[in-house]
């Protein structure tokens, strides 16, 4: 039975600083292990989703929870809970410390990091954290009114999308005296216009830390230009053409790189990084040389978390440099074992930015001769690890460009290409942009793209 | 027209009835009680439900629900000799939906007070009222008969409450039996164990309190030589079952024939791309089933509810296509149920108090209905006669809204009590895949490209040896529509996903697909090696 009534941690928003250090205090205080961790993750969030000009689900949802993680000798385990009262925390600890005595030892086992210096990042935006229900529902109200009336020359043109806004705090805490509070927040918004005939779709998203930098009318207008104008699509071969990848396209494929940076993976052989025969690539060309790709927590366009889950500061990491691998991602043990520092957190713990030129997505169409222009990539799965080897598909708006300009709506295709291998046939890479919170991504233009097959979907 | 607070609150009495029939509390989340009977509801989170339910009517809904889950999830993974991580989460709350003039509005909170109950059900109608700005269509729903009671996974022993010890220990044998191989270098296994307690009382009087059990074992081993590394996962299908299914798979005893596959697979022969025929075992064709006929006959796509997401569906507009869609041939007849043992989807009563059922959604190869919840059954009651939802309304936890979500769509197994070895023997030139190795597929369920993890070439009847790089690509109605020859009932096999994606914000659900192996012509296979 159930029946205690628990005071709740957090009356309103999330966890603030003070509450967060009280709550880690009072969970290290009950636990007898030798070294325990104490991790807090809060969040309140609010979502808004819609279809035929209808709000159809709308929420707001505020969550707490805490993971007590404990070390008996080599031995860990961990335990987590929501329930935050006194009972409740001491099962927890509890639980973590029964599942920690038989836990067998872990002969890879890094001691619970003390006091470490982070740097403090204000990735937190009042106006994120503080739009209301009806402020989420007005700015529906303007994407469905841009895209209806964009959408126009098409008829009545089907608009569906989904707005969510969210304020997190994370905390961590060891026995061994580190404590580290950071909090964010996120907002995204996209849209999915579809003409009546069903013939045509587009689709628009940004995402941001900060609400202002989201203009709902503009997502709404671009989603409903891109339907008319990919109206009626014409098969178009399948083979390895010129692709303009639209920066919300490479935003889905870069990131994929991420495993294949790590150092554990690549030494033990199983990683595109990894040399034949053994060794690794680092310091070796791997990409053409426009490409530089980077971490940063502090950078102003990615305001990433400034440590991982250990605790560990999460530093600016410079990956791939002018096209030479620089660095792989090393965990503690890892990186004590092969004599390298620790980089904290996986690759996208501090972001990812792909740095690039200066032309807007607009001038790289423009100075095309001929290619395949693509709004956005879905159902990336892996196919070869050894080449990073994806496939997917083409969605909401594809067109061959010609002469600098969009001469068609072509159908979607089925791809099997590798964002690895594709960057060594870069032909242009276009300026950043933010696609999401935490992560900036340019257009690119890739020579011989693997288009594959032709899909029927719209 | 509003109900008066009698109509709308027909719980008092039902709870209080439900609490009557309470033998002992739900789990505390962290005791050792062992389940066999159904546990009742909890007295307290009754009181917490009619606060919630009181709260929406004075704030004007016309209906609302509380749903109250205790969530506990154990995963534990190693690697090689050592246990990579152990982890025991619980998660607890509540979760409150209400319906104003035809808008949903929905509020959660871990506060398990009477404060938190309410805030969160006024919080609900608060987001009920701000969605009447952007309003087309009002929510209807279908009718339902309200009901008290329990359910429960039958389980002989619950997986939660097996020691660590003794799962670390079966992992670990798994792992030393799989390195014995020559050339496995790595080897990973692990389990994920879920409890789930909940809930669900309606202010129509309908307070059902279930506890489900899933597990969800995994094995991969991966071996390297000269400069190459090849992986397998053994298909060890996730189930709605107790600690007894994790030992009737025998890891420890099965992990060296597994990992030899692995080892194999180094040598195996580069498959020549172009048409084959195809014989999917069913530990592969579960996967086909769940993304080329579950997904798009789920009625949110067909209408446009996952436009911006998941995506929309070719069995669409649905006046065209129910009865009239010739999916597959004649003996082609795919069952959607709650009602199986032991599949993943098996429940008492849907997330709306719907209890669970089976259907046709393709009755001899014809498309016949979708799956639905409370408010799409009207959408279509006109073209199929059902009036009454399907029980396809699910949310993954206390935190997210309940939304229409795949019940277990399953291929029925032919007249004839065929293996895979007949079909085999009756093919002259094929490749049969086994296993989920990697799967895509359009947005409107059309052109897919899916792998495996272990492929043999058959030619004159026999399997000739091994393949590998080996992907089949096709488009649904074409791909289904050339299959010939299916498995018979002895060769039924349930395969499952702990991890169907889909909705805004994105939420998972377990799903099971039974199937037989079954043969398809002329396929487009790709050799999916490449180099730069």
């Amino acid at each position: 039975m159930r029946a205690q009534v628990a005071a709740p941690i957090v009356e309103a928003g999330v966890i603030t600083r003070d509450q967060a250090k009280a709550l880690a205090d009072r969970v290290l205080a009950m636990s007898q292990g030798e070294q325990t961790r104490v991790n807090i993750a809060s969040s309140s969030g609010g979502n808004t989703r819609f279809a035929d000009a209808s709000i159809t689900t709308s929420g707001d949802i505020a969550n707490a929870s805490v993971t007590v993680t404990v070390t008996l000798g080599r031995r860990r385990a961990s335990s987590s809970t929501n329930a935050l009262d006194d009972a409740s925390l001491r099962r927890t600890v509890a639980l973590a410390t029964s599942l920690a005595r038989v836990a067998p030892e872990d002969s890879e086992l890094m001691p619970e990091l003390g006091p470490q210096a982070h740097a403090a990042v204000g990735a937190f935006m009042n106006a994120t954290a503080d739009l209301t229900p009806e402020g989420r529902a007005a700015a529906v109200k303007r994407a469905v009114e841009a895209a209806t009336s964009t959408g126009r020359p098409a008829g009545n043109v089907f608009v569906a999308g989904f707005l969510d806004t969210n304020a997190s705090a994370i905390a961590v805490a060891t026995s061994n005296g580190l404590f580290a509070y950071h909090r964010a927040t996120s907002a995204e918004f996209s849209t999915t216009s579809r003409t009546p005939d069903g013939t045509g779709s587009g689709w628009s998203s940004a995402g941001s830390r900060d609400w202002r930098r989201i203009d709902p009318a503009r997502i709404g207008r671009i989603a409903a230009e891109k339907a008319v104008a990919s109206r009626s699509p014409q098969p178009f071969e399948a083979g390895m053409h010129t692709a303009i990848l639209e920066p919300l396209a490479v935003a889905d494929l870069i990131p994929l790189l991420a495993a294949a940076l790590n150092a554990r993976s690549t030494d033990e052989g199983r990683s595109a990084f990894s040399k034949p025969g053994g060794g690794t690539r680092l310091g070796e060309k791997v990409v053409d040389e426009r490409v530089t790709l980077y971490s940063d927590p502090a950078d102003a366009d990615l305001l990433a978390s400034p440590f991982d889950q250990e605790g560990l500061p999460v530093q600016r990491m410079l990956w791939i440099e002018k096209g030479i691998l620089r660095n792989l991602s090393y965990s503690r043990f890892w990186a004590q074992k092969q004599g390298k520092a620790p980089t904290g957190g996986g690759v996208m713990t501090g972001g990812l930015a792909l740095a690039g030129g200066t032309k807007t997505t607009e001038q790289v169409i423009a100075d095309t001769e001929r290619g395949v222009l693509v709004t956005r990539f879905w159902y990336i799965r892996a196919l070869d690890p050894r080449t990073v080897l994806q496939t997917g598909l083409t969605r909401d708006g594809v067109f061959l460009v010609e002469n600098g300009k969009i001469s068609r709506s072509l159908k979607n295709f089925r791809w099997n290409e590798s964002p690895l291998l594709m960057l060594n046939w870069l032909e242009e890479i276009g300026r950043p942009e933010p696609v999401g919170a935490g992560l900036m991504m340019p257009a690119l233009r890739i020579r011989g793209f693997n288009f594959t097959s032709s899909s029927d979907a719209v | 027209m509003s109900p008066t607070r009698r109509d709308f609150l027909r719980t008092s009495a039902a709870a209080a009835a439900a609490a009557s029939l309470v033998g002992a509390g739900p789990f505390d989340g962290l005791a050792t009680a062992q389940a066999v009977v159904a546990p009742g509801a909890d007295p307290f989170e009754l009181t917490l439900a009619n606060e919630a339910l009181n709260a929406a009517w004075t704030a004007g809904a016309s209906y609302a629900d509380v749903r109250i889950g205790r969530y506990r999830r154990q995963s534990i993974a190693t690697r090689e000799r050592q246990v990579g991580a152990v982890s025991d989460n619980e998660s607890y709350g509540l979760g409150v939906r209400t319906l104003i003039d035809g808008c949903w509005g929905f509020g959660a909170t871990s506060s398990m007070t009477v404060a938190g109950a309410r805030g969160a059900a006024q919080r609900a109608a608060v987001l009920s009222r701000a969605a009447k700005a952007v309003l087309k269509n009002r929510v209807e729903l279908a009718p339902v008969t309200p009901v008290t009671g329990t359910w429960m996974t039958p389980v002989r022993r619950d997986p939660l409450e097996v020691p660590l010890d003794e799962k670390i220990a079966l992992l670990l044998s798994t792992n030393e039996a799989a390195l014995k191989v020559p050339n496995v270098r790595f080897v990973t296994s692990s389990l994920a164990l879920l409890r789930e307690i909940k809930t669900l009382v309606t202010s129509e009087g309908t307070s059902v309190t279930q506890t489900l059990i899933r597990v969800f074992p995994q094995f991969t081993a991966t071996a390297i030589a000269s400069g190459d590394f090849q992986s397998y996962n053994e298909e060890l299908a996730p189930r709605g079952l107790g600690w007894e299914y994790i030992e009737s798979l025998n890891m420890p005893g099965n992990a060296e024939r597994w990992a030899s596959i692995a080892a194999e697979k180094l040598t195996a022969k580069a498959v020549e791309p172009g048409r084959w025929d195809l014989i999917l075992d069913p530990t592969n064709l579960w996967l086909t089933i769940h993304e080329s006929i579950g997904h798009p006959t789920e009625l949110d796509r067909a209408i446009g509810e996952e436009a911006n997401y998941a995506g929309t569906s070719f069995v669409a507009p649905p006046e065209k296509v129910i009865g009239r869609l010739k999916y597959g041939p004649e003996f082609m007849n795919i069952q959607a149920d709650r009602t199986q043992d032991g599949s993943l989807a098996r429940v008492g009563w849907d997330d709306e108090g719907v209890p669970a059922e089976s259907w046709l959604v393709v009755d001899k190869g014809t498309f016949k209905d979708y799956q639905t919840t409370r408010e799409q059954a009207s959408r279509i009651a006109a073209l199929t006669g059902v009036k009454r939802s399907h029980g396809c309304s699910f949310a993954e936890s206390w935190d997210t809204v309940q939304f229409q979500r795949m019940p277990n769509i399953s291929l029925m197994p032919g007249e004839r009590d065929l293996s895979l070895d007949d079909l085999v023997a009756a093919t002259d030139r094929g490749i049969v895949v086994k296993n989920r190795g990697s799967w895509s597929i359009d947005h409107q369920r059309y052109n897919f490209q899916f792998s495996g993890q272990a492929y043999y070439e058959v030619r004159s009847g026999k399997i000739v040896g091994m393949l590998k790089d080996v992907a089949y690509q096709a488009d649904s109605p074409t791909f289904w529509n050339s299959m010939d020859m299916i498995g018979g009932r002895s060769s039924y096999w349930m395969g499952g996903t702990f991890t169907d994606g889909k909705g805004e914000p994105s939420q998972v659900s377990s799903v099971s697909h039974g199937c037989v192996p079954a043969r398809f012509r002329n396929v487009t296979i790709l050799n999916t090696a490449r180099t730069a």
